[in-house]
């Protein structure tokens, strides 16, 4: 327990001690956050307002509280996953600097280094997509508030199981990194592409109906609709209040991934849980066979 | 003395290349053994397999009567290395890297602290035990790389080639550490080096070459079976070093001639004695042994 204990802090203080590894790991949401200071946030206020019927005098903070919300959601889907990959590094920083064979002449088994690494990493994401939760809530507050204490509690949650998600999926990807050029190139692959196919910075109702099919495959993409949900239900919820009929916000859910389709299939919000729930399980399975493998290959 | 290393037959090929060819020899409890050979020898993949960070293809190791095969991570306990280039987290403390190491030879938080504590007085490093090592000069992270191995109070320490680049008082307060231990502790010593002044302190030499062993033995053994002493005559002239009929060399003031041994030396210092007024004996040294044997020189990196 004291060797998980040591090594755990070892790599958490790595990686928040890597000035590099730790702003690439933030370059994502702070792209999201400009991408919304600058337009996107206009882009889909405008949206929004042109969308509600003439009639009805909707009030700004609402739509401004949807915005927010789509923004906290965007922010927190893309972090998980791209916060995860990048303090998952460690774990190849330690290959490409031969610092692993310092420890694989010790007695330490080699599953207790590979459980240091997962351990760490989930650490190190939680501690920095919470810190930018609470900046976001921060935000939303003086913006528009909408959400309920169930809403936020939910978030954090989907926050632990989408950063797991992340984590699982990096550390098998990374299992087979070698060198600093592997990392740089995951790195960017990740930070620059995943916003895209999760939906995070364009939501998937924007994409056409082929696309969409195939991403409806990929888990992150749950992950996403999740995290639309409960940072925008509220001020959705409001939305009702106003006068806004069902089936127009029903539209506004969809056109903002709340509802999410499988072949056409509408997908609960229990399926989506379920299948970042499993995707979980079998990816850490995956991660597992795989260092058992590698332990049993090694004598 | 008993063998607390013994290595038998070993081989060990990647793909093609036979970097270790049937490998053999033993080294003794509180031995400081110097395994040498040019880069790619074989040294390094030897070290590798003793240190079970390598599989062998055939051959057996044996670390303090246990065999590497079925009880590696008892051997493991045995076994401190120092590796030729620092693997210290430069971003760390010298306390926090200390601190994790011990940590996985399964020591308790107090026993670390005390250990810590020791080797700090011992490779004088207390007053920068709170600096991270990025901050640290070559020599100091040198002490933090050698305490790192002495932590779990190992009967065998592993140096790979640990001078390289030090400077004199470091390398000298390198070597006192280790032979207090040497001679406090009984602690077994392999050292691999590029300095052959480093190599002549070993009580035993084994020179391998493309993976073989090409000679072995004390030093002395080695430098008389392998090369002869040298005699250098000043103040005198050639006509006189002539008259030897031995081969000879200028050299300033002076000139170099070649004898087998000390004994020839001796008698012809006896036989001559009005040419021998002014005059050196010298050993043959371990470069030349090196030399003669595989035909290389060692380089310094």
């Amino acid at each position: 327990m004291t060797q998980l204990l040591y090594m755990t802090k070892r790599n958490i203080k790595l990686f928040f001690k890597d000035k590099g590894m730790f702003f690439a790991s933030l370059i994502t949401p702070l792209i999201l956050l400009v991408l919304y200071a600058t337009f996107l946030g206009k882009v889909y206020k405008d949206s929004f307002t042109s969308s509600m019927p003439e009639t009805l005098d909707v009030s700004a903070r609402i739509i401004d509280g949807v915005i927010a919300g789509q923004l906290t959601s965007s922010i927190l889907a893309v972090s998980c996953v791209t916060v995860s990959f990048c303090s998952n590094m460690i774990m190849v920083n330690d290959k490409a600097t031969k610092a692993i064979n310092d420890y694989k002449i010790t007695p330490v088994k080699s599953y207790m280094i590979s459980l240091s690494y997962y351990i760490a990493t989930l650490v190190s994401t939680l501690i920095i997509v919470y810190v930018a939760f609470f900046a976001c809530l921060i935000y939303t507050s003086a913006v528009g508030f909408f959400m309920s204490a169930s809403d936020v509690f939910l978030i954090m949650l989907d926050v632990l199981l989408v950063s797991m998600f992340g984590l699982s999926l990096s550390s098998i990807i990374n299992f087979f990194l070698k060198s600093q050029g592997q990392i740089s190139a995951v790195g960017t692959i990740v930070s620059a592409g995943y916003g895209f196919i999760c939906g995070a910075y364009m939501p998937l109702s924007n994409f056409s109906k082929g696309l969409q099919n195939v991403l409806s495959f990929l888990p992150g993409t749950y992950g996403t609709s999740l995290f639309r949900n409960h940072c925008m239900q509220g001020a959705l919820k409001a939305f009702e209040n106003e006068g806004i009929r069902v089936d127009v916000i029903d539209k506004i859910k969809t056109s903002v991934d709340c509802n999410l389709f499988f072949f056409d299939n509408k997908v609960s919000i229990v399926s989506m849980y379920l299948v970042i729930v499993l995707s979980v399980v079998v990816l850490f399975g995956i991660y597992v066979l795989m260092n058992y493998l590698k332990e049993r290959k090694a004598g | 003395m008993n063998d607390v290393i013994v290595i038998d037959n070993l081989s060990k090929s990647y793909k093609q290349l036979k970097a270790v060819d049937d490998l053999s020899f033993r080294i003794k409890r509180g031995e400081l053994f110097a395994f040498l050979g040019i880069n790619g020898a074989g040294k390094s993949t030897t070290i590798n397999i003793i240190c079970g960070q390598l599989k062998k293809d055939q051959g057996k190791v044996y670390i303090a009567d246990m065999d590497i095969d079925k009880n590696l991570q008892l051997i493991k306990h045995k076994i401190g290395v120092v590796f030729q280039n620092s693997l210290l987290d430069p971003q760390l403390s010298v306390k926090d890297n200390l601190q994790v190491k011990a940590s996985l030879y399964s020591m308790k938080k107090d026993e670390i602290k005390k250990r810590v504590e020791y080797l700090a007085e011992l490779l004088d490093f207390k007053s920068y035990i709170n600096r991270p090592i990025g901050k640290l000069s070559g020599g100091q992270k040198r002490r933090i790389d050698i305490a790192r191995a002495l932590l779990h109070q190992p009967e065998i320490l592993i140096l790979d080639e640990p001078t390289t680049g030090l400077d004199p008082q470091t390398r000298k307060m390198m070597w006192n550490v280790i032979n207090k231990l040497r001679k406090e502790k009984d602690m077994t010593v392999l050292l691999t080096t590029h300095y052959m002044e480093e190599a002549s302190e070993a009580d035993y030499v084994v020179i391998i070459d493309s993976g073989k062993k090409v000679a072995e033995g004390t030093p002395l053994e080695l430098k008389n079976k392998y090369v002869g002493d040298y005699m250098l005559i000043y103040n005198t002239d050639e006509d006189k070093i002539k008259r030897l009929n031995l081969p000879y060399e200028k050299i300033p003031l002076g000139y170099r001639i070649e004898v087998k041994d000390t004994k020839e030396a001796t008698e012809l210092i006896k036989n001559n004695s009005d040419l021998f007024i002014d005059y050196e004996l010298i050993k043959g040294k371990m470069d030349d042994v090196f030399l003669r044997v595989t035909g290389k020189s060692l380089e310094v990196k």
